[in-house]
């Protein structure tokens, strides 16, 4: 698939054809209010060397280029990404962030976004998985409001305090304009899970969502989760930010997960400027006419032979209009094909090495720190991330290491001003990409600032 | 696609203009979807069924239909209770278009006045209409 731009000459031919003076002559029926009257005020176009120095020196003012030492997750991980994805990936043929609108004519598309399913179900240890959104939180907002329509009437969702303080923001925006009500079920301060006593006698719930680990790293009882809201005929969406983590815990599905939803950006995909991420997101086969979003099917063709196509469509907006699953039409094809070539790559025993790795890892930093007299906030077990309660004045001690390139961590006082307890707490993170010279070099330069 | 005269419309049964179907001489009542329903719909894949027990006012939606091409809603005819819906359809939609009429049924309803049925299509008005279309 190539995009060109228009010459002069198509356009010419173009408005010759419908009958146009000019292009402004195409417009003029948009009233004045919609137009803008002054031109776009952009900064003068640069040669491609120029461009590069400007986007480099931007870069350079983060902390994200690979002079800096990041211990900080939070729903973006720093990850390898080995070199076959990016070189596979740059295929032209695989080069479209989206489902092709003539989607069987795209066969290789489709089957690589069949392999994606494949592999996300299996992950995810759930029947079926769609190919792919935008986002793990706009996955989870989707994952709610198909609990909602399965639920028949019920209008209340409930939602872990624990899960990402971002998409619970997304939840509010997606449920704003609705009649149904979003709860908040607390922490337990002492073991940083979920804490369900909220739901007994809750009546008129749709849906419980749990993310596991949690947003503070904290493992959840899953199984508690998926028998508490199965009795008050709910079901429980299990939400995530860390997919790798499955490698080592049991998988949302097999602990009973109605619906999986989360980010897929761990799995060979670019941390970049925290986006473009990938919405992954299954369910089970009973479920599967309600879930949103494209679903590739496998299927023969009229010689017998094996053959991909969209499938289950008519639930879909461009056929079924304001009743649709979702207004979610597309996918995002690349980072979904980069996930499944990632998942391949690395197979069950690779990510099963690589997620103990990062446990590792974590808990290597996280022993570290306690020798600096930080000590663990909460009780429950955690894979690569962690919360630590920071000696007094830590704060500025972070903001003194990021100038030398080293992030140590992420405050949470201000993502949970709800919660007295978070003060001078800090969400730790170390995935493979950390070497234990990195690890060392951190604790050494905050043991310098402490003295 | 079938011509008209070649539509079943049994003689027995009331029609709605959205092409439902229900018996006027039981009591519940059984309702379907039209022999024209099904052969505009094609192959049906899948009905999704409402919780038998439910109160619905005329034209509420109660199943849906779903084909190859469409996904379609059918609505209560009148206002009344599901009594019983048709489950043999969840493993085998495609009773739907093999016999829209018999093993094709989709619930049945206890309606709330059974004269309301009265105020329904006949077979000949429905052919009347369904030739106008």
């Amino acid at each position: 698939m190539r995009y060109l731009p228009h010459t002069p000459e198509d356009v010419s031919a173009m408005l010759e054809r419908v009958g146009l003076p000019s292009v402004e002559a195409l417009f003029e029926a948009l009233p004045d209010a919609c137009r803008r009257e002054t031109p776009m005020d952009l900064p003068a176009p640069l040669t491609e060397w120029d461009l590069i120095i400007r986007m480099e020196s931007l870069a350079a003012s983060m902390a994200a280029g690979s002079g800096n030492r990041v211990f900080m997750g939070a729903g973006s991980y720093s990850h390898y990404i080995p070199a076959l994805i990016p070189q596979l990936l740059g295929r032209s043929e695989f080069t479209t962030a989206y489902t092709p609108y003539q989607p069987e004519v795209s066969q290789g598309t489709l089957q690589a976004i069949f392999e994606y399913q494949t592999l996300t179900a299996r992950l995810l240890g759930m029947e079926v998985a769609n190919a792919s959104m935008y986002d793990g939180a706009s996955a989870l907002a989707e994952g709610l409001l198909m609990a909602i329509r399965l639920g028949k009437g019920r209008k209340k969702v409930a939602l872990s305090q624990a899960i990402h303080p971002h998409y619970r923001e997304v939840v509010q925006t997606y449920f704003a304009p609705t009649e149904f009500e979003v709860l908040t079920l607390p922490v337990d301060p002492a073991t940083g899970r979920t804490d369900f006593s909220g739901l007994e006698g809750m009546d008129d719930l749709a849906a419980l969502a749990v993310q596991s680990p949690n947003f503070f790293g904290c493992i959840e009882d899953l199984q508690s989760a998926v028998s508490l809201s199965h009795g008050a005929k709910a079901l429980l969406v299990a939400a995530f930010t860390e997919p790798l983590a499955f490698g080592l815990l049991p998988s949302p599905g097999s602990q009973g997960a109605d619906i999986v939803c989360g980010e897929g950006q761990s799995l060979g995909i670019p941390q970049s400027f925290g986006g473009p991420g990938l919405g992954m997101f299954a369910c089970r086969m009973a479920h599967v006419r309600n879930m949103p979003g494209r679903v590739v099917g496998q299927t023969k063709d009229m010689n017998g032979e094996r053959g991909f196509v969209l499938t289950l469509s008519t639930r879909e907006q461009h056929i079924r209009r304001e009743k649709a699953t979702s207004n979610i039409c597309s996918n995002q094809g690349l980072c979904a094909t980069a996930s499944a070539m990632y998942m391949a790559t690395l197979g069950g025993t690779g990510i099963r090495k690589l997620a103990a790795l990062n446990r590792d890892k974590a808990a290597y930093l996280k022993k570290a720190l306690e020798g600096l007299g930080f000590t663990p906030l909460f009780t429950s077990p955690v894979f690569n991330e962690f919360t630590l309660k920071a000696a007094q004045g830590f704060g500025r001690i972070r903001e003194k290491l990021m100038e030398k390139g080293m992030v140590a961590g992420l405050g949470l006082e201000g993502l949970y001003p709800e919660m007295p307890e978070m003060k001078e707490a800090f969400l730790f993170c170390a995935t493979e990409t950390a070497s234990r010279e990195d690890m060392d070099a951190l604790v050494e330069a905050i043991r310098g600032e402490l003295l | 696609m079938k011509d008209i005269q070649d539509i079943q419309t049994p003689d027995n049964l009331r029609y709605t203009d959205a092409h439902e179907w229900l018996a006027a001489d039981t009591s519940p009542s059984r309702m379907g979807i039209t022999d024209y329903a099904q052969d505009q719909l094609g192959d049906v894949v899948f009905v999704e069924l409402p919780e038998p027990g439910s109160h619905l006012e005329k034209g509420a939606v109660c199943a849906t239909v779903e084909s190859v091409k469409a996904v379609s809603e059918v609505y209560m005819p009148v206002s009344g209770t599901v009594s019983e819906v048709n489950r043999s359809l969840e493993d085998t939609p495609e009773l739907v278009n093999r016999s829209p009429y018999g093993e094709g049924w989709i619930l049945e309803i206890t309606p709330d006045d059974p004269a309301s049925l009265t105020a329904l299509m006949d077979s000949p008005a429905y052919r009347e209409m369904l030739k106008g279309l």
